[in-house]
């Protein structure tokens, strides 16, 4: 206990100068934290998946479609329970930048096989009972001020003209790691109007997704369904859920390397900072340790002395900095919420936030420590600072 | 009276680890500052030489790109028939009606799959286009089941080589040739013929249509005009901006992600120098005092200390630009979230950006040294000199 108070009494010999180092490491873990989080949000769909769903698109790429047709073929393959199927819409609310994901989705196989979007039942009813009725999660239709009732247009970018829709329901997520700034509404709706505008791509299905009933007949039961249609017009790829979500995130690996690599680099900016700190500190005590040694003192208490000054300075930093990413991390998700639909901060973060800041405690006590303790008696007496 | 700089120069010396530490950390922010502007300015290039300023991009109104676009036969012919369009060598119209798709291809390497365009062109695509270049094998015979591949597709996805074949639309397409189209867009395409690839993948309508304006300033008529025209459907963009639109969103992504990084860096850096002048201040008081003593004026020390912080900036952003000038060997390639295809950029450095990295290492080291070099042009002489 004395030690301690040794320690912080010590630390704080300089109030300017750790000052500004504790705000330099709160800065440094504040980013860190912020950094893991961003990364963590990048794997949200990934996490958010089942292991009991599998996605069929066409094998060529996601923006060829493939026959209503193939729904009974696909249904009649062991081991799926449920079929759904949906397009990815691309409409655009007014403008560009008010961007969130909207959906033509066969509704009753579509909440039968995501039970994680819960709505009230009277709402789902609704819903189910009208054509042009739509499904909007909770967070966007806070964004928008949509309340049950009202009408919402969509420009089409993928199917032309202005669509419009009445909310009928208002979804929220089962837990926080589902996403609710999504839109859902009647496949059949869109199909109609294709089937009057564009004959040609009435009866298209962006993609299937189908219920399994035991997570270890994923493999089979994909080769089976991948297999039926191989040598067709158009041929399928079948994946589970989660390697259908991790293609989007492997694609855009690069900026997902970036800022791993970027959240590391700050830690580094931040070790040589407090190293700095430490070596300054432990080149003005050189007599102070000299004279420890004369009383008696071994080489390891003086190491323990500028190794716990050291952590006594980065863990102050770490605590405050871990403090500050929570309501950091609220205003973020708020101002960017179209990027990052899911964006909290997980414990694994705050573990790495410490675990970073331990290092960075340890690692800046090293260099200052070998000279301290290297150092004879007699010259470390002789020494002025 | 002046004190000299090799005072300043001679103190960082003395205490080189304590300077190796801070120049360092500044490095780092400058390393990251300068990448920053590099790939900004990759990514800018990239899409600016994309376009040529007098072709004109026609697509569906509505959508936002290529590949969501749909242009039917008839109206290609009616935007033909413009007078706007220019001729080319033999009288025929400079204008390429052409399919773009996405493919899905495995990297060389991984076996990760990622969306690669893949443009069905006509005949005049390639005039119209001066960026891309054949550099190997030949272009494809027309009506036949060959395609080329731009340079960065070709070294990055696995059967877009020379000699290589690609299985798509229930056919094999031969790689017969391999275009270079510099630090542009295309070299992240795949080219085949329009025909041959519309028959491929059942898609009877065009994506969009690309014509070379007969005048460059006869753009604006021609919009209004075409966009009112009742038996189109269609939207007229000049083929820079639209290929800068289509960026528009990985730009801010990047700018935002990048300034927002570069100002948390720095707040760092400057701490790091402000200890270390603090430091330096507070270690040579006595000296400060025997300068004073000696008829050293305040504003010469002020002169001195804001000194030592200046070249403690320069050596850490002259160090992190040195560093930084290595990423140009680097070329990222990612997703654009808009088009939804794989977009390589490389990270590009100008003598504009060497300034500004150059310039900000040195505004942190003001800004670190400002508050310590005024504590110790302050000191009282006596004060100064009894301290031991």
């Amino acid at each position: 206990m004395r030690i301690l108070k040794l320690l912080i009494r010590n630390a704080f010999r300089h109030k300017l100068r750790t000052g500004l180092t504790i705000l330099g490491i709160t800065i440094a873990i504040l980013a860190f934290g912020m950094l893991r989080t961003m990364v963590s949000a990048w794997y949200a769909g990934v996490e958010a998946s089942s292991a009991n769903r599998l996605v069929i698109r066409n094998a060529i790429s996601l923006v060829f479609p493939l026959p209503l047709a193939y729904k009974d073929k696909i249904r009649q393959v062991g081991g799926v329970t449920l079929v759904s199927w949906g397009n990815w819409f691309g409409g655009v609310y007014i403008e560009e930048k008010n961007f969130f994901p909207n959906f033509a989705v066969d509704p009753r196989s579509f909440l039968a096989l995501y039970p994680e979007y819960i709505i009230p039942d009277l709402q789902r009813a609704a819903f189910l009972n009208d054509r042009k009725g739509a499904v909007a999660g909770k967070k966007i239709a806070e964004k928008f001020g949509w309340k049950v009732g009202d009408t919402v247009t969509l420009k089409g970018t993928i199917f032309p003209g202005n669509w419009e829709f009445t909310i009928r329901g208002i979804y929220r997520g089962k837990d926080r790691s589902v996403d609710e700034t999504q839109f859902f509404f009647h496949w059949d709706y869109l199909n109609e109007t294709m089937r009057k505008a564009f004959p040609r791509r009435a009866d298209q299905a962006g993609y299937y997704i189908i219920g399994i009933a035991n997570p270890n007949l994923a493999g089979e039961v994909s080769t089976t369904i991948d297999g039926t249609f191989k040598n067709s017009l158009a041929e399928t790829l079948t994946e589970t859920e989660k390697a259908f979500q991790m293609s989007f995130v492997s694609m855009t690996e690069a900026i997902l390397v970036a800022i791993q690599l970027v959240s590391i680099v700050i830690i580094v900016i931040i070790m040589a900072v407090v190293a700095n700190t430490m070596a300054m500190t432990a080149r003005e005590r050189i007599g102070e340790y000299a004279v420890f040694k004369t009383l008696g003192f071994g080489g390891w208490f003086i190491a323990g002395l500028i190794f716990g000054e050291s952590l006594v300075i980065s863990l102050t930093g770490t605590a405050i900095g871990i403090g500050l990413t929570f309501p950091v991390a609220a205003a973020f998700a708020d101002y960017l919420g179209t990027f990052f639909p899911i964006f909290f901060v997980e414990r694994e973060t705050v573990y790495m936030d410490i675990a970073a800041g331990t290092l960075v405690g340890i690692v800046a006590a090293l260099f200052p420590t070998w000279r301290a303790v290297r150092i004879r008696i007699a010259d470390g007496l002789r020494r002025i600072g | 009276m002046k004190v000299p700089v090799s005072y300043s120069f001679r103190n960082l010396w003395t205490r080189r680890l304590t300077t190796i530490l801070t120049a360092s950390g500044m490095a780092l922010v400058v390393f990251v500052f300068a990448a920053i502007l590099m790939l900004a300015e990759g990514l800018q290039k990239t899409l600016v030489d994309t376009g040529s300023y007098d072709n004109v991009v026609l697509i569906r109104k509505g959508s936002q790109s290529e590949v969501q676009s749909g242009i039917e036969r008839l109206q290609a012919s009616v935007i033909e028939t413009q007078p706007e369009v220019a001729a080319g060598a033999g009288g025929r119209k400079m204008l390429a009606k052409e399919v773009v798709v996405l493919i899905s291809l495995p990297k060389r390497g991984t076996e990760k799959p990622s969306n690669v365009i893949i443009r069905g062109v006509s005949e005049e695509s390639l005039a119209m286009r001066p960026q891309v270049k054949l550099v190997e094998g030949r272009m494809p015979r027309p009506s036949s089941s060959e395609i080329i591949a731009g340079e960065s597709v070709s070294r990055r996805f696995t059967g877009a080589g020379i000699g290589e074949t690609l299985r798509f639309g229930m056919r094999d397409w031969t790689v017969v040739g391999i275009f270079d189209a510099g630090s542009t867009g295309f070299s992240s395409e795949i080219w085949g013929d329009a025909d041959q690839l519309m028959q491929a993948f059942r898609r009877p309508v065009y994506s969009s249509v690309i014509f070379k304006l007969r005048d460059a300033s006869g753009f604006d008529a021609f919009k209004a005009r075409v966009e009112s025209d009742p038996r189109l459907t269609v939207e007229a963009k000049r083929e820079t901006l639209f290929y800068a639109d289509q960026s528009e969103m990985m730009a801010k992504f990047l700018r935002i992600l990048g300034m927002s990084l570069t100002i948390i860096f720095s707040l760092g850096a400057v701490i790091g120098a402000m200890i270390t002048m603090y430091a330096a201040v507070a270690n040579r008081t006595a000296e400060i005092g025997t300068l004073r003593a000696l008829g050293f004026q305040r504003r010469s020390i002020l002169g001195a200390f804001l000194m030592e912080a200046l070249l403690l900036g320069f050596i850490g952003g002259a160090a992190g630009l040195f560093f930084a000038s290595f990423l140009q060997l680097l070329t990222i390639s990612t997703l654009n979230f808009q088009t939804f295809s794989e977009l390589a950029f490389s990270f590009t450095l100008t003598v504009e950006i060497v300034w500004q990295a150059l310039l900000f290492s040195l505004v942190m080291g003001f800004v670190g040294g400002v508050l310590p070099a005024l504590q110790a042009s302050q000191m009282k002489i006596v004060d100064a000199l009894r301290t031991s």
